[in-house]
C-alpha cells in the first residue's frame, strides 16, 4: 500500500498513471457536460418565475462550486507539499491555479449575465458575488506571487504558505461579507431561498456539476503532466520519453 | 553552517533579545522619521483628495467618512509594510535574526508591535483631525480611534506575512497589495461598520468585539506564518 502510494507520489509514477487516466477523464467530462447542457438547456422545464433565464444555473453553479473546491484543493496540496515535501503536490497546485481563477471568473460573469433579467442590473453588491470577487483576487495573489518569484525554489513554498493563509481567511471573509450585506442591503431578491427545485430541474444540474468536476480532474492531470515535463526536463526518464539524448 | 553552540548561561533570554530588538527598531525609527511620518502624510493627503474629487458637501462627506477613513488607513498601512523586513534583508541582519537561537515568532511579534506603535497608533490618533475635515459627528471620535487602533494591529500582523513572502521579489511593493488587500476585507467591514453603527444610533460594541476577535486570531497565527515565510524567502 505504502509502496504503491510512494510510487504514485513520484513524478515518474504519476506521469504513467496520468497518461492512462486522463483520456477517460476527458471523455467522461465531455460526455457529462454535453448531456447536461442538452438536458438542461433543451429539456428541463422553464422556471415559473424566471422563465428561461434560470438555465444559466447550469453553468453558474458548477463554476462557483469548482471555484471554491479548487482553492481548497490547492491549499491541501500546499499543506502536503510543506509537510512532506512532495514535489508532485506543488506541481498539481501550480497546474490547477489558473483553472480555479478561470472558474471564479466564469461564475462571476455568468452571475452578472443572470443579474440582468432577474435584478435588472449587471452588477449587484450581493454577498455571494462580492465574496466571489474577493476569491478571484486571492487567486490573482497566488498567481502573481508565483509569477514574481519565477522558477526559484522558494516560489513553490511561498505560494503554498499564501494559499494556506488564504484558505484560513476565506470563511472569515465570507462571513464578514454576509454580515456587511445584511447590514446594508434590504433583502431584495434572494436566489438562495428559492423553492426547492423539482427533480427534472436539478438532475441536469447534478450531471453538469459532475461533468465540471471531471473536467477539473482531467485538466489537472494533463497540466500536471506538462508541469512534470517542464520541471524534470533534465531527468533521464524525461529525456528518454521525449527522444532526446541516448 | 550550523548554529553556534551556546552554553546556557551565555545566551540572552528571549525576553532580553526581544527588548534589545525593539530598542533597536525604535532607535532606527527615531533616526529615520520618514518611515513613520510618510504614511501619516499619505493618510492625510488621500483624505484631502476625496472632498476634492467627490463634493465638498458636508452631509455627503459625513455619510462617506467611515469608509473613506478606513480605506485610507488601510492604504497607509500597506505603504509602510514594504519596509518591515526589506531593509534588514538587504543589510543581512535578517539572516542573523533567523540564525539566532531565539524564537523567531516572538521577535516578529516585537517588530510588528513597534511597527504598529509607529504607524497604526499615530494613524488612530490623527484620524479625529481628518474626521473633522470630513464632518464626522463629534461623538464618534473616540470610537474611531479605538477601532482604528484595534484594526490596524490586525492589519500589521496580516501584512507582515505578505511582506515576508515578497522580500525576494525585486519590486515587492507592487504585488504586496494584491496579496494582502483581500485579507484586509473583514477588518475594513467591521471597522467602518462600528463607525456607521455609532453614527446611525446603533450599538458599536459587537463590531469592536469582532475586531478584537480578529486581532486575537491574527496574534495567534500570523507570527508563525510570518516566521515560516521569512525562512522560505531567505533560504530559497
Amino acid at each position: 500500500m505504502w509502496a504503491y502510494l510512494h510510487k504514485l507520489a513520484s513524478p515518474q509514477g504519476f506521469y504513467a498513471l496520468s497518461v492512462r487516466l486522463s483520456p477517460w477523464c476527458w471523455g467522461l467530462a465531455l460526455t457529462l457536460m454535453v448531456v447536461g447542457t442538452i438536458w438542461g438547456l433543451g429539456f428541463a422545464p422553464a422556471d415559473y418565475q424566471q422563465g428561461n433565464s434560470f438555465r444559466i444555473i447550469y453553468v453558474h453553479v458548477p463554476a462557483a462550486l469548482l471555484a471554491q473546491s479548487i482553492y481548497v484543493t490547492m491549499a491541501v496540496a500546499g499543506l502536503v507539499f510543506l509537510v512532506w515535501r512532495i514535489k508532485l503536490a506543488d506541481m498539481a497546485a501550480t497546474a490547477m491555479a489558473p483553472l480555479g481563477a478561470a472558474m471564479t471568473f466564469l461564475a462571476l460573469f455568468s452571475g452578472a449575465v443572470w443579474g440582468v433579467p432577474t435584478w435588472g442590473t449587471w452588477w449587484q453588491w450581493d454577498a455571494r458575488l462580492t465574496s466571489m470577487l474577493l476569491l478571484l483576487f486571492l487567486y490573482f495573489g497566488v498567481l502573481a506571487l508565483r509569477g514574481a518569484l519565477g522558477g526559484r525554489q522558494s516560489a513553490a513554498r511561498a505560494a503554498s504558505v499564501l494559499t494556506l493563509v488564504g484558505v484560513i481567511n476565506i470563511p472569515i471573509i465570507q462571513y464578514s461579507v454576509e454580515w456587511w450585506y445584511t447590514l446594508h442591503q434590504p433583502a431584495t431578491f434572494s436566489v438562495t431561498s428559492r423553492p426547492a427545485m423539482p427533480s427534472d430541474m436539478w438532475l441536469p444540474l447534478l450531471v453538469m456539476v459532475l461533468g465540471f468536476y471531471c473536467l477539473f480532474l482531467a485538466v489537472t492531470l494533463t497540466r500536471t503532466r506538462h508541469e512534470i515535463l517542464r520541471r524534470e526536463a533534465s531527468r533521464r526518464w524525461v529525456r528518454a520519453l521525449t527522444g532526446e539524448g541516448s | 553552517m550550523s548554529r553556534p553552540e551556546r552554553d546556557g548561561a551565555a545566551g540572552p533570554t528571549p525576553a532580553r533579545a526581544l527588548r534589545g530588538m525593539m530598542r533597536r527598531d525604535l532607535l532606527l525609527l527615531s533616526r529615520h522619521p520618514g518611515a513613520w511620518l510618510n504614511p501619516l502624510a499619505f493618510f492625510a493627503l488621500v483624505i484631502t483628495l476625496f472632498p476634492i474629487g467627490i463634493s465638498p458637501s458636508a452631509s455627503l462627506l459625513s455619510d462617506l467618512a467611515p469608509g473613506l477613513l478606513w480605506v485610507a488607513a488601510l492604504l497607509a498601512t500597506l505603504l509602510s509594510l514594504d519596509g518591515l523586513f526589506r531593509d534588514d534583508a538587504e543589510d543581512g541582519s535578517l539572516e542573523q535574526l533567523l540564525l539566532s537561537p531565539q524564537p523567531l515568532p516572538l521577535l516578529i511579534l516585537g517588530r510588528v508591535a513597534i511597527h504598529w506603535a509607529s504607524t497604526g497608533l499615530p494613524l488612530a490618533l490623527m484620524a479625529p483631525l481628518l474626521g473633522v475635515m470630513l464632518s464626522l459627528p463629534a461623538e464618534s471620535y473616540l470610537l474611531l480611534m479605538v477601532a482604528l487602533a484595534l484594526g490596524s494591529a490586525t492589519l500589521g500582523l496580516i501584512g507582515a506575512i505578505g511582506a515576508a513572502l515578497t522580500i525576494g521579489v525585486a519590486r515587492g511593493g507592487i504585488i504586496l497589495p494584491l496579496l494582502v488587500l483581500p485579507l484586509y476585507v473583514p477588518v475594513l467591514i467591521f471597522g467602518s461598520g462600528a463607525l456607521q453603527a455609532a453614527i446611525g444610533g446603533g450599538n458599536a460594541a459587537p463590531h469592536l468585539a469582532v475586531l478584537g476577535a480578529l486581532l486575537a486570531l491574527a496574534l495567534m497565527l500570523a507570527p508563525w506564518a510570518t516566521a515560516a515565510a521569512l525562512r522560505i524567502s531567505l533560504n530559497g
